[in-house]
């Protein structure tokens, strides 16, 4: 194994550049010890995002040579070509400097989706009582997971070639919620998620879900969404 | 466009579709076979001039086409050419009126 | 992104639906002038007709294909067989290809 590696790091805004380093390669290195490195022995102005480091938060995002990616559960063995790597912040998100995109896009389409839950029950109702194993819920449960990394919705194509594409993160929860029982707001969500901007722009590409580290399926949840609003249309619902 | 005339485009893609799919079928095997055989156009057109029933297939043919071509274009000239609005859906419009008359003409021309 | 198998049966399925759709007024409208097919016919014989009379036909069997994946991606309880269907696509427009190549 080579004693070091060739990193080529993106430096600035959307008009920056990438930049070369030489990082000493280590035994069960991922690729989040290699930023770290580069900001603390040889460049402390780099920017990056980072939390947990274990695989829990999505925090660590990026693109590592082309592939969106949590850094922190990518081993350089698994990903370094001949001992290169090429890191770049999240692709389909402007880019605040060097590895941080500016994540609020992500998350104004998640609001436009209607991506919160709604219930009517009170402090005085009963809880409701929802059946694990009923179709709905395992439906739902199958989606929960999300944590809301934008993996997916770098991964995405129609993301970069439809700017008003809501994205599978995003369609994925409306799904979730529409099928909770509990969820009181079906039509309305369906309304946020049909057309050219919704559930109707995906191509099934599936680079979502291949991609998605929590092996969530945004493809499955956005057929689902397809046929519901095919439902709602044909019953003169929608 | 409305989402609720989209959701419509999309439907009336995926029902051409179907449409489509028995319609290939038929006509791929229709059209291998006429290949194998060696038939000439005389022989062609014997059997295909005057059929009601192969007039039928090859009209719901055209019509399942002229449906499903332009809305499929509607996307890859939204997504690669960044053409969307009024004038995109007026231009496939006519590029369907277009698919509907030189398809009609062919029908008519072998089948009638 | 780009290097699994639903990405390019997406590619293929895209590619093959404009040459279709490029393809078909052009088709439509030599077979609209059937009253001199024999004269027509003989002019598809060149061999660079043939090529392309047999890469419409593998479009058409690529298009349907993929087509059929999308369908059943939309419309069948998600599975992960489905992943496969890309394969079965190729195939079948593999095959298909054959089949008119052989007749050529």
């Amino acid at each position: 194994m080579a004693r070091h590696l060739k990193v080529s790091v993106w430096r600035g805004g959307a008009d920056g550049a990438f930049q070369s380093f030489e990082v000493p390669r280590e035994a069960s290195q991922t690729v989040l010890d290699v930023v770290t490195h580069i900001q603390r022995a040889l460049d402390s102005t780099l920017a990056y995002r980072f939390a947990c480091r274990v695989g829990m938060c999505g925090s660590c995002a990026m693109m590592v040579n082309g592939v969106p990616r949590w850094t922190c559960r990518t081993h350089v063995d698994k990903v370094a070509r001949s001992g290169f790597l090429e890191i770049a912040p999240l692709k389909n998100l402007p880019v605040i400097r060097d590895l941080v995109a500016d994540m609020r896009e992500f998350f104004d389409k998640w609001a436009r989706a209607k991506g919160e839950f709604r219930g009517h029950a009170t402090r005085k109702d009963d809880f409701a009582k929802v059946r694990p194993d009923s179709a709905p819920r395992v439906q739902a449960d199958a989606g929960i997971e999300c944590i809301g990394c934008a993996v997916c919705y770098a991964a995405c194509d129609v993301v970069s070639w439809n700017p008003q594409y809501l994205g599978p993160a995003a369609l994925n929860r409306a799904w979730t919620l529409i099928k909770d029982e509990r969820d009181r707001e079906t039509l309305e969500r369906l309304r946020a998620v049909a057309g050219d901007a919704g559930c109707h722009a995906c191509h099934s590409h599936v680079s979502c879900t291949e991609r998605c580290p929590k092996q969530l399926s945004p493809t499955a949840a956005i057929a689902g969404l397809k046929r519901e609003v095919t439902k709602a249309v044909l019953h003169g619902d929608l | 466009m409305t989402f609720r005339g989209e959701a419509r485009l999309w439907i009336a893609q995926r029902a051409s579709a179907a449409v489509l799919a028995l319609c290939v079928a038929v006509h791929l095997v229709t059209i291998v076979y006429a290949v194998r055989s060696g038939l000439t156009a005389a022989e062609i057109l014997q059997r295909t001039r005057g059929s009601i029933a192969w007039f039928a297939f090859y009209s719901l043919f055209v019509l399942a086409v002229t449906v499903h071509a332009p809305i499929g274009l509607r996307s890859v000239l939204s997504e690669w050419l960044g053409w969307r609005g009024r004038s995109r859906d007026f231009a496939l419009l006519l590029f369907a009126a277009f698919l509907g008359w030189t398809g009609m003409r062919a029908v008519l021309g072998v089948f009638a | 992104m780009r290097q699994h198998p639903s990405y390019w049966a997406f590619v293929v399925h895209r590619v093959s639906g404009i040459a279709l759709a490029l393809f078909l007024p052009l088709h439509f409208w030599a077979l609209g002038n059937a009253l001199h097919l024999d004269s027509f016919l003989a002019w598809t014989q060149q061999p660079l007709v043939k090529l392309g009379e047999w890469l419409i036909v593998v479009a058409l069997a690529a298009h349907l294909g993929g087509g059929l994946r999308v369908l059943a991606l939309e419309f069948l309880p998600w599975r992960n067989w489905q992943k496969s269907l890309a394969a079965a696509a190729a195939a079948f427009a593999l095959a298909v290809g054959l089949a008119f190549a052989l007749a050529l």
